[in-house]
């Protein structure tokens, strides 16, 4: 932390800084109002709204259906975890039961969709730091994950795999073996990315004590996802209010300890990513195990119409806590859906965390709380 | 087996002899066909594309093409991801502030009509042509990386065409 | 899974609703909202506005949880569209984002806070999109707002 001098004293006046919508370290179109006094920041504004794509207006106009491929574009980093999420929020307002088949592939898809997504947060973080290698790195491994999405769905990044009741298809013939064989090969590969980056010293010094966000300022703002778990509060859905099938398996939820600086910093929020991917291998590998066979669309309702009601749905993305909130009057479009999406209260706390650091580092805490914008602005 | 009419080529002539005849013409284009640093205006999914596209796997340093920072050092902008009436004034500012000659690539359905959001979006810019003039357009959504670069080949394509010494008329550019 | 601490304490400003919601009128706000922090519902997960089509009424659905116990809150306000209710940003700062947001895309105008600006449209955008008696417009700065048919039609 750096002491903003008195101004009494030497006499200088506070500087405007723009870091304007197209910026290669802003993760998308964000535009930073930075009011600094010299090099050193004492208030940020974020400005959004660059994306904003209408997303609630389209799903007042269109069916439950429709809307999947809707959801996949809002969240493009973890497209299957936003399918899976309004899958499970529209199921709560039909009422229907899954078959145990449908409920496994939606959380192996999730879970490989998690490592994805940690691999591209790790990898452009190094890349914010002034780390080029590990960004390439991650890429490499992260087109193998895609090579196995797109066995199953036919596409690469958006996917519209998973609707409401079931699956579009079922699992291609190999997938299975290619799956291990995946997991087999990427396991050793966590330990290069911590030799590389995780304990290097340049790494560490960057982002060591760098933006420490206290537990009840955390809670306060509604940070979620491992920004959370990075302060040290152990808040993980999938544990603490289990949804789908994720009672059936063992897995530990990492928080952050504070190893090289203080709990709450940018190398906790970064470490934690690192070992929740170690935590998706061990919950791949005990569900590519026990998979059942059955009717991936048995239980797929001809027309989606439910009746009268609202719902609150949530769901843990790779980015944290993603709530659906639907009204339905009765007919087979929604009156009126809202997306509460994890980055935007994520991105709410920047201002909070960041006073009292220089310009260089501001870049650092925004890489540690990894934001979409495509979420945010919707 | 050699082609007759590749005898001809630029590229062969390189091989072949020491002193080389050509059109000033044809050695410009070549030399501008040749390094097209793009200018990575990267707004949504279509971003993470553009991204992998100049990953590992599908390399495109190999055409020559590096993603620059600021407009001042870029020949080409790609346009990857939906533009939206909020940002449409900064696209507008920074195809002003790249220097002569420069391209513009649209990829992905977003930026070439307006995408899935056509219908009830009403922030969106239906289309980055009703801003910037368009060289390319590279339909998807998002369209693969082994389709990005044949854009960027086609785009080598069209440069080669050019005729940079003849003063050049509006509407044919 | 709703908790009834509040429906208890304040029961004759409270109706149940079908799904466990409490509905409450937007004067009493102000009080209840300060008894529902301390009872220990310290994440503000989600303020969600929508738009009941009769009569200029507006609605606002308020859902919190309580990381201790673990429950489940969920408060509903309608009002007419042209009434101010209480911001609840000085005691749950996330609120403030939320609340920007409802006033930019729906329109609803709260008290008691400071700078209430869009947060999503340009900052010199007309109207409220997600109401749904709103128009789009024919044109904004200049650029067209609708697609051109006239490539189909």
């Amino acid at each position: 932390m750096y002491k903003i001098l008195d101004k009494s004293i030497i006499g200088a006046d506070e500087m405007v800084l723009n870091m304007g919508p197209q910026h290669p370290s802003t993760h998308g179109v964000l535009r930073l109002k930075i009011i600094t006094d010299g090099e050193i920041v004492s208030h940020i504004e974020p400005i959004i709204g660059y994306l904003h794509r209408c997303f609630e207006k389209h799903c007042e106009n269109l069916s439950y259906e429709q809307i999947v491929p809707f959801t996949d574009r809002c969240d493009y980093l973890a497209a299957m975890h936003m399918g899976h999420a309004y899958s499970i929020a529209v199921e709560k307002l039909l009422d229907i039961e899954l078959p145990q088949r449908v409920e496994y592939i939606r959380v192996i898809m999730s879970e490989f969709q998690r490592i994805a997504s940690h691999l591209i947060a790790i990898g452009a973080f190094g890349l914010d730091v002034g780390a080029i290698t590990p960004f390439t790195w991650t890429l490499r491994d992260r087109e193998r994950i895609l090579d196995l999405f797109e066995q199953v769905t036919g596409a690469r990044l958006l996917y519209n795999y998973i609707w409401p009741g079931g699956l579009a298809h079922d699992l291609p013939p190999n997938f299975i073996r290619n799956s291990i064989d995946f997991l087999d090969y990427f396991e050793p590969q966590i330990i290069e990315y911590d030799n590389l980056l995780t304990t290097n010293k340049i790494f560490i010094e960057r982002s060591a004590d760098v933006g420490v966000m206290p537990k009840e300022v955390a809670i306060n703002y509604g940070v979620t996802g491992p920004s959370l778990r990075g302060s040290g509060i152990p808040f993980d859905l999938r544990k603490n209010e289990p949804y789908s099938i994720y009672d059936k398996f063992d897995f530990d939820v990492p928080v952050g300890e504070g190893k090289m600086g203080t709990i709450g910093d940018s190398w906790d929020r970064y470490y934690v990513r690192v070992l929740e991917m170690k935590e998706s291998i061990k919950i791949l590998r005990q569900a590519l195990s026990q998979i059942p066979d059955g009717d991936v669309q048995s239980a797929m309702p001809k027309k989606i119409r439910p009746k009268k009601g609202e719902v609150y749905s949530r769901y843990e993305t790779a980015r944290g806590d993603v709530g659906f909130y639907i009204r339905s009057d009765g007919k087979n479009i929604p009156t009126r859906l809202k997306m509460r999406s994890p980055a935007y209260c994520n991105l709410s706390v920047l201002n909070e965390i960041s006073a009292g650091w220089m310009i260089s580092d501001v870049i650092t805490i925004l890489g540690s709380l990894d934001i979409v914008l495509g979420e945010i602005d919707r | 087996m050699k082609h007759a009419k590749d005898k001809f080529t630029l590229l062969e002539k390189f091989k072949e002899d020491n002193v080389i005849v050509a059109k000033f013409d044809d050695l410009i284009n070549w030399s501008r066909a040749g390094s097209p640093w793009y200018f990575q205006f990267g707004l949504a999914c279509c971003a993470i594309e553009m991204m992998a596209a100049a990953g590992p796997r599908h390399d495109l340093d190999r055409f020559g093409a590096i993603p620059r920072a600021t407009p001042r050092q870029s020949d080409v902008m790609i346009v990857a991801g939906t533009v939206t009436l909020k940002m449409a004034s900064r696209v507008k500012r920074l195809y002003e502030q790249m220097s002569d000659p420069k391209y513009v690539i649209s990829m992905g359905s977003c930026a070439n009509s307006g995408g899935p959001y056509w219908q009830h979006g009403y922030h969106v810019l239906k289309g980055v042509d009703l801003v910037v003039p368009v060289d390319v357009y590279v339909p998807g959504c998002p369209p693969r990386p082994e389709a990005l670069i044949q854009g960027v080949l086609e785009l080598q394509k069209k440069i080669k065409t050019e005729t940079p010494l003849r003063k050049k008329k509006i509407n044919n550019e | 899974m709703n908790d009834n601490i509040v429906s208890d304490k304040f029961k004759e400003k409270c109706t149940l609703l079908d799904n466990g919601s409490i509905m409450i009128d937007f004067n009493d706000w102000e009080s209840i909202s300060q008894f529902v922090y301390d009872s220990g519902f310290d994440y503000l997960m989600c303020i969600t506005s929508y738009d009941l089509e009769s009569d200029d009424t507006l609605g606002l659905a308020y859902n919190f949880y309580s990381t201790s116990e673990k429950k489940y809150l969920e408060i509903r306000i309608e009002f007419n569209n042209k009434e101010e209710i209480f911001s609840i940003a000085n005691i749950w700062r996330t609120a403030d984002w939320h609340e920007r947001e409802a006033y930019d895309l729906m329109g609803i105008l709260f008290k008691g806070r400071p700078d209430l600006k869009r947060i999503l449209l340009p900052d010199d955008w007309e109207g409220h999109p997600l109401r749904k008696d709103w128009e789009e417009p024919e044109y904004y700065n200049g650029m067209p707002v609708p697609k051109d048919k006239s490539y189909w039609e």
